[in-house]
């Protein structure tokens, strides 16, 4: 549940950062905010897409993968547990390399990518915590 | 029964998020869309000083463009490079508009007040707008390096300078004060971001599309007529 709270937060923190890259809210422009210069800079493209636009689709695989693993069908399957680990796993190494960027070569942060950073991390958090509650309960009694 | 009314409100809390999360990138929107040119009153004009950048067109345009740019703004180099030319071609060229380049290096580009300089520098040679493309061309590369100063000088050479001359320019800092004083002027006109266009006296901010532009310039035309 947590998990699908926070990734549902992302999904529009990423949302806001990918429109705004696409200059749907508002003419392209530096300000004296460094946002701007993150969101501008050459690293907030990879292969042809906005950064930005990763995190809208990693935000809603997370949110689509934890509704389904609450669904009863799913109750006692490992499954859903181990995608939400992978997939936050990757999210937050993605997370630590564009915080790497941001602060050794772009040198300027992004507030919203920042919040976005807090908020991939503590949906890897929660996910290790539930992973290993999974394996526990199902690690057979000695 | 009690995880059914927990999924309720779990369910619930998940609306609420969106609910919210919709409204405010809808907001966000609508507040963006909003942002149209802001008229400049006469005494504003007026009050700053009179930094005369750079112009290309006739000087007997009726309506004057004016650029207030950063050299390490991305966004002005996309500006430059998707849409400078249809300016140029569009409204420049048929005499319509002259365009005015006004510096105003943002104090977040480290590389900025130098990228200035430099394009001052070819300007003593008459270089100006060669050594403007060059930097906003070849903006990825320098901005992010430690050092740009020797691939301007690169620029210089590529653009056939004297690079004695070049060298002797950059050395002295001579243009430092004048690029300082545009730069205060545009604060002074409240111009926050880059690129910024005064045309007429319609103050609009933004990589603004080539269609935008032509409706302002045309007003501004249609103003100066009468």
């Amino acid at each position: 549940m947590v998990i699908a709270a926070l990734s549902l937060v992302g999904f529009f923190v990423a949302t806001y950062l990918w429109l705004w890259k696409i200059g749907m809210l508002g003419a392209l422009a530096c300000g004296t905010g460094a946002c701007e210069t993150v969101q501008l800079s050459e690293y907030a493209v990879i292969f042809g897409l906005p950064v930005a636009l990763y995190g809208v689709g990693g935000y809603l695989a997370l949110l689509v993968v934890s509704l389904v693993g609450l669904q009863p069908r799913w109750a006692g399957r490992h499954g859903p547990t181990d995608l939400l680990m992978a997939l936050s796993a990757i999210g937050v190494l993605f997370t630590a390399y564009l915080t790497y960027l941001e602060a050794a070569v772009i040198n300027a942060w992004c507030r919203w990518c920042l919040v976005s950073a807090a908020i991939i991390t503590a949906i890897f958090v929660t996910a290790l915590l539930g992973w290993r509650a999974d394996r526990r309960s199902s690690a057979p009694a000695s | 029964m009690a995880r059914s009314v927990n999924m309720k409100l779990f369910y619930g809390a998940l609306a609420v998020i969106g609910a919210v999360g919709v409204a405010a990138l809808w907001t966000a929107r609508t507040r963006g869309a909003d942002d149209g040119p802001t008229t400049v009153s006469s005494a504003a004009l007026a009050a700053v000083g009179d930094y005369e950048g750079y112009v290309l067109g006739s000087e007997s345009a009726p309506v004057e463009i004016v650029e207030f740019a950063d050299f390490q703004c991305p966004a002005c180099a996309r500006f430059t490079i998707l849409t400078a030319s249809d300016v140029k071609a569009g409204l420049v060229e048929g005499g319509l508009a002259r365009w005015r380049f006004h510096d105003f290096p943002l104090p977040i580009h480290q590389h900025a007040p130098l990228a200035h300089h430099a394009a001052a520098c070819a300007g003593e040679q008459g270089q100006f707008w060669g050594m403007h493309d060059q930097l906003f061309y070849n903006q990825g590369r320098w901005a992010t390096e430690s050092r740009p100063g020797r691939r301007f000088r690169d620029y210089a050479q590529a653009l056939g300078l004297d690079l004695g001359r070049y060298d002797d320019c950059m050395g002295s800092g001579r243009y430092a004060a004048r690029i300082e004083q545009a730069k205060r002027e545009a604060i002074e006109l409240n111009v926050t971001s880059t690129p910024s266009f005064l045309i007429g006296n319609q103050l609009v901010a933004g990589a603004i599309p080539y269609d935008s532009i032509k409706v302002l310039v045309e007003r501004a035309a249609a103003r100066a007529s009468q």
